[in-house]
């Protein structure tokens, strides 16, 4: 049977379900076929935080979104227009956040007293009309998979039941028109050790497609064209932490200094550790390190022997890091540091993104211990941030903070692969052999204010640095006063120099806006979003984004006073807000989120009408 | 440190004065410090390695100062991440010989974690423990090592906690080379900085230093000449297990399967234990690293332990240059699509 094919501009689909259901893979299978389709897209993935949280419960509900579009898109979206519930507390945790109208295409087999029980239900939500306002499409998922999989050998009913995932991902797949080849020759490459599974997953993924095909539940398919305005170029898809690890392989193959990251496993942090402890190849040398403070002790020293050396934490291993990052900027090593926040303080909400460490990152030392902080806007952002924290930390002898964040590090886009002969060389200009006559000043200075980096084999360079005040120009250990002042200065206006390095802040604004919304990190996407329906629904407005904190580029106060407004919104309580009102003395106004969940585009929507 | 010799072997032959920097050295008179720095200065030329492929890292404390002293290349980190730091220099750089010079607090208290983890993992470090009992360079606190009733400045009734035993600690971190030895007693110090610089692998060398300030004498009973021969029990490989004047005395297997000191006349030298710091099992090592409760009565002091197990970071394989098209290839790697 035909049915009717209607266009649609843009989708945002979640599949839900227990952490035991597969989400996750099912929803970057989808991602997969939707980029090679051509589609624009970004994903959400949203774990619970618990490994092993009660089955079928709230708190073990896992879920990931994926919005895409025939545009190009800038979030991975608000609120679903499609939801796959494979139980009840899939559908109850996530029907708040549905538009009005939404799909909702439930796995009925799960929907048994039991498990409604388990998600708080007294009724039965499918037949009790508290979902009217939506479309709903029951389907014995459950029923259907273990039809197709019947009889296959090896198999039993419980892995059956399993590959139900892949049977909502062929009625999805049918759905919005996504090629199958893809999908199913990841089934075999995955399951090639166990033909067995693999013929279910097939089976199953067929199923669901056919299904899609011929049932009268569904009567409509639904198209979204390839993007049209996005640049030519190659694609892959990638989230923020593969971005990060790549552009930090970059960095070190453009620098020719070999990578060395050491790191303590950390939520959301770890996937760095994970990417990087596989690209041996590269020069990549990995330590899983016996603590935090260890983690940034050992790519401190790596650095001292003229290596590239980078450590990655969240927030809880940032308070470890922070003796040793002041120690780095004592010694003015190159290093790197990144800060994968997440929702603090302590513990917090180890899976939840927030932007709370800015003031720690930019502040949080003992003693006048500036240093640079950048922070990545995008997923594919974060090949450019990681390579450009090596490129300022090797250029100016500095730790370097780069701030992700959760949100970042899940989410994934498609991502322009540049061109490696476009990435900036990085001379690390170590000191050569001395002259004989001159005595070695390790803390003489450049036109940039960076000293010397003298590495351990240099004939007649021997020196010692340390974490004791150095005598400007020797480094000898010096308790003067003055030359403290002297010190202190130079420390802070290496720093600052960095600023003539940098972009000048880029407005987009539309003649006669009057209000600025500004933003740094992972919320440039909601706030372009934000910015693009308030100017269709009629708003002038202008927008901007930080991707150096510290320093900032040189215009930031000339742009925050040419607006009569400044709205900056940020995911914790106006930490920048602070920073800019102290520096600039503009009234800037704050938007803060502090749920764990980004910022949504119509959040700012909301905020830039009540502002006009 | 045959990998590390020798290309220098070419090269001129270094002196003493080659390892001794323009810094004027700030330890207070009489510090047993300064014995070993001379010491470390003068063995230094048998490496038979050009100063500038020699590091010396150091944390917070008295032994702290000792990187600036030396006219090598040299790191003065923060108060115990010393091995963290080298661990991370070990890593990156294998042509060079590190040495991590640190104390009884920075390595035994705030560092603790970093010390047994270094050794653990048999990363190419050489670690001198300046034990003497005692905080220093804050003026005069307990340490991890001071004696039980122990009146100090932070223990006015006396230090309540139980102290550690460097050489059992380390032992039991998996050391694969510890050895103790006397800041006084230039040869054997030597001997032992010698033994070190040979093992493949981490050494942990504790050194007794006298810090005549905050706690002097702490070690007497095994460097004064009217005491030290009936207390330092000097273990020689191969050889079994005397001390005292002509050695009367000697270490033998108890009944109950531990070490006890027997008088070699009643108990015959056939009875005592003939020393092998080869041995692979460490229980006896740490039986005689045991056999004093802290080092006022009979005293080991030599080489525990010197065994061979893989190097830290010897085995990932050193990677040539990667070019630019290898890059390229890894940025495209994964699924890819081309938008015209
Ligand atoms: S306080 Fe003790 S250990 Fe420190 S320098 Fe003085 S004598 Fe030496």
């Amino acid at each position: 049977m035909t049915k009717a094919v209607e266009d649609r501009e843009r989708v945002i689909i979640r599949f839900a379900g227990d952490s035991g259901d597969g989400m996750q893979l099912a929803g970057s299978r989808f991602t997969d076929a939707t980029a090679a389709t051509g589609n624009d897209l970004a994903t959400l993935p949203n774990f619970p935080a618990e490994i092993r949280a009660p089955a079928g419960t709230l708190a073990g509900v896992s879920a990931f979104q994926i919005h895409f579009a025939s545009r190009d898109i800038l979030t991975p979206g608000d609120a679903p227009n499609v939801l796959v519930a494979m139980n009840p507390a899939a559908l109850k945790a996530n029907l708040p956040e549905l538009e009005r109208g939404a799909t909702i295409i439930v796995n009925e087999d799960a929907f048994t007293k039991r498990n409604l029980e388990k998600a708080g239900y007294d009724g039965n939500p499918l037949e009790d009309g508290s979902l009217s306002a939506h479309r709903v499409h029951r389907i014995p998922m459950t029923t259907l998979t273990v039809r197709a999989v019947e009889g296959i050998e090896g198999v039993t009913t419980r892995d059956a039941g399993r590959a139900k995932n892949l049977f909502a991902l062929g009625v999805l797949s049918w759905l919005y028109g996504r090629p199958t080849e893809i999908t199913k020759q990841w089934i075999a490459r995955k399951f090639s050790r166990k033909p067995g599974i693999a013929q279910a997953n097939l089976n199953a993924f067929n199923a669901g497609w056919s299904f899609g095909e011929t049932t009268e539940l569904l009567d409509v398919q639904y198209r979204v064209k390839p993007a049209k305005d996005v640049p030519p170029g190659v694609y892959r898809n990638v989230n923020g932490t593969t971005a990060l690890t790549l552009g930090l392989i970059a960095a070190s193959v453009r620098s020719g200094l070999p990578l060395v990251l050491a790191s303590y496993p950390i939520t959301p942090a770890s996937e760095i550790l994970h990417e990087l402890s596989r690209h041996a190849r590269f020069g990549v040398s990995t330590i899983q390190a016996e603590d935090e403070i260890a983690a940034a002790g050992m790519a401190l020293g790596a650095a001292f022997g003229g290596r590239l050396g980078v450590t990655a934490t969240s927030g809880p291993g940032m308070d470890l890091k922070a003796e040793t990052i002041g120690l780095a900027v004592a010694l003015e090593l190159p290093m790197v540091i990144i800060d994968v926040q997440r929702a603090g303080p302590s513990t917090g909400m180890p899976t939840k993104t927030e932007q709370s460490d800015l003031l720690m990152a930019l502040y949080g030392r003992h003693g006048e211990s500036p240093l640079p902080v950048i922070a990545p806007s995008t997923a594919g952002g974060c090949f450019d941030a990681g390579f450009e924290a090596a490129r300022i930390a090797i250029d100016y002898r500095t730790p370097v903070i780069l701030l992700s964040d959760s949100f970042l590090a899940s989410s994934s886009e498609p991502w322009l692969v540049p061109d490696v002969a476009d990435l900036p060389q990085i001379d690390p200009r170590f000191a050569e052999a001395a002259d004989p006559d001159r005595a070695f000043l390790p803390y003489s200075r450049d036109e940039r204010l960076a000293r010397p980096w003298a590495i351990p084999g240099t004939p007649g360079l021997q020196h010692r640095i340390g974490g004791l005040e150095k005598s400007d120009g020797t480094g000898n250990i010096s308790y003067d006063g003055a030359n403290h002042a002297r010190m202190t200065r130079l420390r802070a206006d290496k720093v600052a120099g960095i600023a003539r390095d940098l972009p000048l802040l880029a407005v987009d604004a539309e003649p006669g806006a009057r209000v600025l919304v500004l933003g740094w990190g992972s919320s440039e996407g909601a706030i372009r979003a934000g910015v693009r329906r308030a100017r269709l629904a009629g708003h002038k407005v202008a927008c901007a984004h930080l991707h150096h904190l510290n320093p900032l580029p040189s215009n930031t106060g000339d742009v925050l006073r040419s607006f009569d407004r400044v709205l900056v919104a940020e995911m914790n309580t106006g930490q920048l807000a602070q920073v800019l009102r102290a520096r600039f003395l503009v009234d800037v106004e704050s938007f803060c989120k502090l749920e764990g969940q980004p910022l949504f585009g119509a959040e700012i929507e909301r905020e830039i009408a009540a502002r006009q | 440190m045959t990998h590390l010799g020798a290309e220098a072997s070419a090269a001129v032959t270094l002196s003493k004065a080659d390892f001794q920097s323009d810094q004027e050295t700030r330890w207070c008179p009489g510090c047993g410090d300064y014995a070993v720095l001379s010491a470390v200065q003068q063995f230094m030329p048998e490496l038979d390695i050009p100063p500038e492929r020699i590091v010396f890292v150091t944390g917070i404390g008295c032994a702290g100062r000792f990187s600036y002293y030396m006219n090598t290349y040299g790191m003065h980190g923060i108060h115990g991440r010393g091995p963290a730091l080298a661990t991370g220099l070990a890593t990156a750089r294998e042509d060079l010989s590190i040495w991590v010079v640190t104390g009884d607090g920075d390595s035994l208290s705030i560092g603790g974690n970093h010390l047994i983890h270094a050794l653990r993992r048999n990363v190419p470090l050489k670690i001198l423990l300046m034990n003497n009992q005692i905080y220093g360079l804050t003026k005069g606190q307990a340490s991890p090592t001071s004696e039980l009733g122990k009146i100090t400045k932070s223990t006015p009734f006396g230090v309540s906690d139980h102290p550690f035993n460097p050489v059992a600690l380390a032992l039991g971190a998996e050391a694969t080379f510890v050895a103790r030895t006397i800041d006084r007693d230039r040869h054997h110090l030597t001997e032992v900085l010698r033994a070190a610089s040979r093992h493949q692998g981490a050494a942990l060398v504790e050194i007794y230093q006298n810090c005549p300030v905050f706690n002097d004498g702490a070690f007497a009973a095994l460097t004064e000449k009217d005491v030290k021969d009936a207390n330092q029990i000097r273990l020689e490989p191969g050889q079994p297990i005397r001390f005292g004047i002509d050695g009367e005395r000697g270490i033998a297997r108890g009944g109950d399967g531990g070490l006890e000191i027997v008088d070699v006349a009643s108990a015959g030298v056939q009875s005592l234990l003939v020393h092998d710091p080869r041995r692979t099992d460490a229980g006896v090592a740490f039986s005689l690293a045991r056999l004093a409760e802290d080092p006022t009565a009979p005293t080991p002091i030599g080489i525990f332990r010197d065994v061979q197990r893989p190097v830290y970071g010897r085995t990932a394989n050193a990677s040539a240059p990667v070019s630019d098209e290898q890059l390229s290839e890894l940025l495209l790697s994964g699924d890819t699509w081309t938008v015209a």
